[in-house]
């Protein structure tokens, strides 16, 4: 296949620095040459490309956002954004660690943690030498956290943590887990260690989606928590809902780096493609489905830089978030779709990338806030009416 | 020990290139340009030898303000300052290796290192011409270095074997694929080589001894050839191949 162009029918590059830049194509060029030869042998496998967490590291995908006191990159939320784009071009799986790893994780510590906790996991998270996950929805609370049974008990030396979380990515492989529990009726966040007696994270198994990222179960039975792992700062359950925002923040770019790869491929496709004696680009309903991909991918671009910009300038709202994450996942999940008719029945083989980002995508509209709750978060902000409190 | 790299800002091995109005040059616009890949493993190779030997990496480009791209995809790499010989006009091998050595006279460094060839006019003169002009020892396509006390040690790589050669610091090499993988520039690196200085100096000579006449491109392939879909057309094939390609 031919070699990965920029999707660019509105000149946005000239919106973006040279900086900026220089990041997006140093990560694709990472992508291209790393994982895209790899990745859909994992995805077959079910298997998480560890191999490439070192190289990762070492570039510096993960905390980039943070300061370099802590190994980190201390890059803008554009460049950020741009390094997740990129990423979930490769696959929504690659992405969804490093989103983990990043605002999940580091984010956490990073803003509510103690000097202790910042100076030790912050530096060997930056490195990827720790994994982390967090452990936030639960069996029966996914789209109504606050409802978490989740809870520990201050026991004078030390928090006994008891309850279950599930579809934690990362879960297994974490050597930390930052919990959010409550703690006599306020949520509060722990940081979990590998290892700690009581503490196990079966993966979950049987996934037609995400299946090139490791997914787990996080299981607390009597865990004694070290009073030193309790974040100092946090402020019940605005504080986890503050990471998920990041996070989908990353999603949001990361949806339009799926959405590039499909529509690249469909149009390689439909340019080489004979039928009745012509490219089946030559044809309107092909040239109908491209349009509308190539406007879709144009329209998340501005929109998500915008985002970006606002984040920058410490005025985004979490709504603002919450619509362009709800937005461009949606048009991914269809640009996914259309670009499989393009290729007909080659477009279910792994041979291409799209039935692996469309299954992917599946899962992205669902996590990290669901479309059809990003729908009423935007919805209350119009109207000042909640539709589900 | 104090390390140059000079390196070529040239169009994206993927590019199309067009032959400019006046058949002289070629069509800039819409051409990507990337830092030539022989002269990325330069830089690799010189970050290493400052990576064990300390000292700093300078990285040097002749050309006009969008070589500044190049170049601050070497201070990303690593690389601890770049210099831009500010210059848009067009020039021969001869005149780009007297700018560069009047300047490497005044930096005085320990060893010079540049890609075996750019990929764009692909004269590989420079390294030559540079040793030359600046009285030094000059070895080229290297594919294996190791420096110790001054002395140096190449493997080149000559048809059907590799030759190994001797020499001392200081030192003009230019290098070949396989010497070294560069590095993916550090998402760190890129943010901290807007803080590193890209020095622009103004360049006066163009002593130019070749001028181009023309440009051309090669002459598009023709269409292909069915020769015919039944296993009786193999016979047809050979003998095209046989009389007509007279390619077996």
């Amino acid at each position: 296949m031919p070699k990965f162009k920029s999707v660019d029918y509105y000149n946005f590059d000239s919106l973006l620095t040279e900086e900026e830049i220089l990041i997006r194509e140093t990560v694709r060029e990472f992508t291209e040459e790393n994982i895209v030869p790899i990745i859909e042998d994992h995805y077959m496998k079910g298997t998480f490309p560890m191999e490439l967490v070192p190289q990762m590291a070492e570039m510096g995908m993960f905390g980039a956002t943070l300061l370099a006191k802590y190994g980190c990159a201390e890059m803008n939320n554009v460049a950020y954004g741009l390094v997740m784009q990129e990423l979930e071009r490769g696959d929504s799986g690659v992405r969804s660690f490093a989103s983990v790893q990043s605002s999940l994780v580091m984010y956490p510590i990073y803003t509510f943690g103690s000097e202790a906790q910042k100076d030790y996991w912050l530096p060997l998270l930056a490195r990827g030498e720790k994994i982390g996950c967090f452990g936030l929805t639960e069996p029966d609370f996914g789209s109504n956290p606050g409802g978490m049974i989740t809870k520990a008990e201050d026991l004078n030396d030390h928090y006994l943590l008891n309850g279950a979380k599930m579809w934690i990515t990362n879960g297994t492989i974490a050597d930390v887990a930052v919990v959010w529990a409550k703690l006599n009726g306020v949520v509060h966040g722990f940081l979990v260690e590998k290892g700690t007696k009581g503490y196990t994270v079966p993966e979950m198994k049987g996934k037609h989606s995400l299946r090139a990222s490791v997914t787990s179960e996080l299981i607390f039975e009597d865990c004694k928590i070290p009073k030193e792992n309790i974040f100092p700062n946090t402020s019940g359950l605005k504080s986890p809902l503050m990471c998920l925002n990041q996070a989908r923040y990353g999603i949001a770019w990361g949806a339009i780096g799926a959405a590039m790869g499909c529509y690249d491929t469909a149009l390689n496709y439909a340019l080489s493609r004979i039928q009745f004696g012509k490219p089946i680009a030559g044809f309107q309903i092909t040239q109908e489905k491209l349009t509308h991909m190539l406007t879709e991918i144009t329209k998340m671009q501005f929109l998500t830089l915008q985002l970006g910009r606002l984040k920058d300038k410490g005025v985004s709202r979490f709504q603002q978030v919450s619509m362009a994450k709800r937005n461009n996942v949606y048009h991914a999940l269809e640009i996914g779709r259309i670009a499989r008719e393009i290729l007909g029945a080659n477009g279910i083989l792994n041979e291409y990338p799209i039935m692996r980002h469309t299954a992917n995508l599946e899962s992205v509209k669902t996590y990290e806030g669901t479309h059809e709750m990003h729908t009423l978060i935007v919805g209350e902000d119009i109207t000042g009416m909640s539709a589900f409190e | 020990m104090k390390i140059v790299v000079c390196v070529n800002h040239v169009p994206d091995t993927e590019a199309r290139i067009k032959i400019g109005a006046d058949g002289k040059g070629i069509d800039k616009s819409g051409i990507t340009y990337i830092l030539n890949p022989y002269d990325e493993i330069a830089v690799e190779q010189g970050l290493r030898l400052k990576e064990k030997f300390g000292g700093e990496v300078i990285a040097i480009s002749l050309g006009g303000e969008s070589n500044k791209e190049t170049l601050r995809k070497t201070l990303a790499m690593g690389a601890d300052k770049a210099i831009l010989l500010k210059d848009e006009s067009d020039r021969d091998s001869f005149s780009v290796a007297k700018a560069l050595s009047d300047n490497l006279k005044e930096i005085n460094s320990d060893i010079i290192l540049f890609g075996k060839q750019s990929i764009d006019f692909d004269n590989s003169q420079l390294p030559g011409l540079v040793a030359e002009m600046l009285n030094l020892p000059s070895v080229s396509v290297v594919v294996k270095l190791e420096i110790e006390n001054n002395q140096v040690v190449c493997e080149r790589e000559i048809e059907g074997g590799h030759e190994k050669v001797e020499s001392r610091l200081p030192v003009v090499l230019s290098v070949q694929k396989g010497l070294c993988e560069p590095r993916y520039p550090s998402l760190k690196g890129i943010m901290a080589a807007k803080t590193k200085l890209i020095e622009e100096k103004p360049v006066i000579s163009n002593s130019k001894k070749v001028e181009i006449v023309s440009l051309r491109l090669p002459a598009s392939k023709g269409t292909g050839k069915i020769v015919g879909t039944e296993p009786t057309a193999a016979k047809e094939l050979v003998r095209l191949l046989h009389e007509e390609a007279k390619i077996i």
